[in-house]
């Protein structure tokens, strides 16, 4: 069997991925925790920008309601991540069936402001809770317990996020090659040729929606584990931009894309505010920069430098590159 | 018999204009109906009402019997009511083949299914190239079909309103753009399936339209000012100043 | 409820919603022409707060600071538009509101460099301090109504522009026929800066016209720029009309409802649901028009 460019691009970084807890210091530890959360997080954004073809800037919302149901539950006394987990996805699942039903109908320039307002109608709904602390957030005691392993635990804890974000990367990519996938990815294409043979778009981008808002749910929850904090912060749609600006900066439309963002951005941001505190007077134009003048994501970047492109299934001759494309 | 489809008084008019004007047509099991007219005629409104994209002011639309004038577009495919665009409308990133069988897959009562990748389902892909090489562009199968040249572009099309297993076509203008190879070889690929489906054809070529139409309906600013076999049509002096003839104007038909 | 306290709230609602509409001007504007999703308008807001404590601060003349300020706003405005909006209109919304989004990072960081973190006060000035009585039993203060009946005289301003004059029937053209503009010879590159630099100086008037209520900080616009938003999916996007109406609507619903909801629901629920109010709003419009109420563009 030969191996590909691309298994050994995905073998190194997975090894890399690995050894981080082998350098000996929480602090890259943890560090690298982060990364895997908000990728896992951005990536949920990228399924709808670069998949649906829906630009959301409310997606911080499910994360932060995956962070307060988490939150919520544990401080309530509930330890097992099995059930914590699950409840703080199926929340966020909650609040997406509303926004979506509301906000699906809507489109372009209408979709991107009804995201962003809902996104922060949780944001104050979470400043509200004045029991939860109300603006400034409140602690957690302790992390929860998976299937009562402690995940107290810096190293531990990092290898279960990066376990679940490993499966929820191949969940999303099993499902982007699905017949779902290609309903989705069709309705991004041409959705008025969609309808004409016969799928109806809406419940499609609904599910797509769903399915999204569960996964970002998980990111908050782990995220709330992580710090044992959560505040409203993590809902407002300085977040949502945030993620977008990591997909963007990783490369849309691609899977590993959003993580690498996750990285680049969360590496810049730890460099630059060393420097200063003001480091989002740098970095604000940075992101502009990008937008205007650099064309395409570092994934697809990568990819190209290294010709590690997707190579399509035997059966078929080769066809022609899709690459990494944004 | 009861028609294949059928428009029952149908009206639309945007603002002042009005753009559809008492059409009652009718498409008959296994015919095939032409609509001829001029450019601003109404025919893509015409159209955009049967398809459901457009919701007409007054009048019915029934398809196989059934009222589908408030059915989604969607639902009124899933019926069997398939269409090809006059403009091509295909899925760009996918490949020939991936079209068709994405227009395979939506026969299927739903297609919620994450888990297995689609191009390895043959159940959606046998059949899919089965049509590109009764459309003769099988060796286009695995070509992205942004890359493909226009005429393959209006194969693409058929083959796909074909895949929906439809009982009527709604051809739009399926000649339009084709050299004179092209032409021919669709001609001959309306040709066999005619009988099989009931089609309304929409088509500007008159060569192609008095060839294989059972019926003509002519559409003149909004209404049909003129039906029946292609015999009577040649002979319609309405229909000979309002379209056939050289004159800029359209008479209106006489009071 | 009394009814001192009702029409207080009143005039309350209709100050903030004209507040709301100015900003929205500007964002539907450029929304409805030039087809750009702006976020950076909240700093525009900012902005003109800050401006206008550093003119003050400098020449001691309420008046005269404000036109200082008024032309900062706009000369800022005009080196975005140029900057950063030009190579975006060909763009698509992602690329727009990512710019803009980081647009907003280097703005709210920006002044706190310049002025730092500390709120800055914006004290009334004193020919506008002091209440009137508009009504039994009701003293309202003579800065709302004055900053009022500025809003209003901008609205007719406004209209007058957009009716009226050259540029306004540009404007009314430029939206559906930009190439006809573009083929008669007209600088549409011109136009749109300064359909822009008008949307700069809505926003950065109704910053410094709110600076004294609220207090002049980093991040003052965002909230702003939120009910901005949720304005314009009410009202529609791309028209003036639909931002009136929409403003209007926002300012009077979010007015009562903070005073409202508390008093029949308690401290802690009426405050959830005071956040949730307005979108609740927004919500029930879009169940009815998907486009909003005077919608002149789709998406």
């Amino acid at each position: 069997m030969r191996v590909s460019r691309r298994t050994l691009l995905y073998l190194a970084l997975l090894a890399l991925a690995l050894a981080v807890p082998l350098l000996g210091n929480t602090y890259y530890t943890r560090f690298a925790t982060q990364i895997a959360m908000y990728g896992m997080a951005a990536l949920s954004v990228d399924l709808l920008l670069g998949y649906v073809g829906l630009i959301t800037f409310g997606q911080a919302a499910f994360v932060g309601v995956g962070a307060y149901v988490a939150g919520m539950l544990t401080v309530a006394g509930v330890q097992d991540a099995l059930i914590v987990w699950p409840a703080a996805i199926l929340g966020a699942i909650a609040f997406a069936l509303i926004i979506g039903a509301l906000s699906l109908r809507t489109e372009g320039f209408q979709f991107i402001m009804v995201t962003l307002a809902f996104a922060q109608m949780v944001y104050y709904i979470a400043e509200s809770l004045r029991s939860y602390g109300g603006d400034n957030g409140f602690t957690v005691p302790r992390r929860n317990t998976l299937a009562g392993m402690s995940l107290a635990n810096h190293t531990v804890f990092y290898y279960v996020v990066l376990a679940l974000l490993i499966a929820v990367m191949v969940f999303a990519a099993r499902l982007v090659k699905s017949e779902f996938g290609m309903v989705i990815r069709g309705r991004r294409d041409n959705e008025r040729r969609l309808a004409a043979i016969g799928f109806p778009p809406f419940r499609y981008k609904f599910a797509a929606f769903l399915i999204a808002a569960g996964i970002a749910g998980l990111s908050g929850a782990l995220m709330t584990n992580h710090a044992r904090f959560v505040s409203p912060a993590i809902a407002s749609w300085q977040v949502s931009g945030q993620l977008l600006a990591m997909v963007i900066l990783g490369s849309a439309g691609t899977l590993m894309g959003p993580i690498f963002g996750a990285a680049i951005y969360l590496v810049f941001q730890q460099v630059l505010s060393d420097y200063t505190d003001h480091w989002m007077i740098f970095f604000g134009p940075l992101i502009v920069a990008r937008v205007l003048f650099v064309r395409e994501g570092l994934w697809g970047m990568l990819v190209r430098a290294l010709g590690a492109h997707e190579i399509p299934a035997p059966r078929r001759p080769v066809a022609e590159d899709r690459g990494a494309a944004e | 018999m009861t028609a294949m489809l059928e428009t029952v008084h149908l009206f639309k008019s945007f603002g002042a204009l009005q753009v559809t004007d008492d059409v009652s047509l009718t498409v008959e099991e296994g015919e095939v109906h032409a609509l001829i007219g001029p450019n601003g005629a109404g025919k893509t409104t015409l159209i955009g009402q049967i398809t459901g994209e457009l919701a007409p002011d007054a009048g019915e639309i029934r398809f196989a019997g059934r009222d589908i004038t408030a059915l989604a577009t969607a639902s009124r495919a899933r019926m069997g009511l398939a269409r090809s665009f006059q403009i091509t409308s295909i899925f760009p990133s996918f490949t020939a083949e991936g079209n068709v069988a994405l227009a395979v897959q939506a026969t299927e009562k739903h297609s919620f299914r994450f888990w297995r990748p689609a191009e390895t389902i043959e159940r959606l892909h046998r059949p899919a190239r089965q049509l590109l090489r009764q459309l003769g562009i099988v060796e286009r199968a695995d070509t992205i079909a942004a890359g493909m040249a226009h005429g393959e572009h209006r194969q693409l099309e058929i083959a796909m309103a074909l895949a929906t297993q439809p009982r009527m076509l709604l051809l739009d203008e399926p000649m339009a753009g084709l050299g004179l190879e092209e032409s021919q070889a669709m001609l001959t690929l309306l040709g066999r399936l005619k009988g099989q489906y009931s089609i309304l054809l929409i088509e500007h070529d008159m060569d192609v339209v008095f060839t294989l139409a059972d019926r003509i309906s002519v559409l003149v600013n909004g209404r049909v000012i003129a039906s029946g076999d292609a015999e009577a049509i040649r002979n319609d002096p309405q229909v000979r100043v309002a379209y056939l003839g050289e004159d800029d104007e359209f008479g209106a038909p006489d009071a | 409820m009394t009814l001192a306290l009702f029409i207080e709230q009143v005039f309350n609602g209709v100050q903030f919603g004209l507040m709301l509409f100015l900003m929205a001007v500007g964002v539907t504007l450029v929304f409805g022409i030039m087809r750009v999703i702006n976020l950076a308008h909240g700093s525009l807001f900012m902005i003109g707060g800050y401006f206008l404590v550093e003119a003050y601060n400098r020449t001691h003349s309420y008046l005269l600071a404000v036109v200082i300020a008024l032309i900062g706003v706009v000369v800022v405005g005009a080196v975005l538009e140029i900057l950063v909006l030009r190579p975006l209109y060909s763009r698509g919304h992602l690329d727009q509101v990512l710019a803009t989004f980081g647009l907003t990072m280097f703005f709210n960081e920006a002044v706190v460099v310049i002025w730092g973190r500390v709120p800055l006060n914006l004290a009334i000035p004193s020919f506008l301090a002091g209440h009137v009585q508009i009504f039994p039993g009701v003293n309202y203060p003579v800065y709302r109504l004055a900053i009022t009946g500025a809003a209003i005289a901008c609205g007719l301003l406004l209209y007058l522009l957009i009716r009226y004059t050259r540029m306004g029937a540009l404007i009314r053209a430029g939206s559906d026929k930009r190439e006809i503009v573009e083929a008669l010879g007209i600088n549409i590159g011109l136009l749109y800066t300064a359909v822009f630099g008008l949307g700069a100086a809505l926003a950065g008037l109704a910053g410094m016209m709110t600076g004294p209520l609220l207090s002049v900080e980093s991040g003052m616009g965002d909230p702003i720029l939120i009910l901005t938003l949720v304005v314009i999916v009410i009202g529609g996007s791309g028209s003036v009309r639909g931002a009136l109406v929409g403003a209007l609507l926002v300012g009077v619903f979010d007015t009562f409802s903070r005073v409202m909801l508390p008093r029949l629901f308690g401290l802690s629920a009426g405050s959830a649901l005071v956040g949730m109010a307005v979108y609740v709003l927004m919500a029930v419009v879009l169940v009815f028009s998907r486009t909003g109420l005077f919608a002149a563009h789709r998406g």
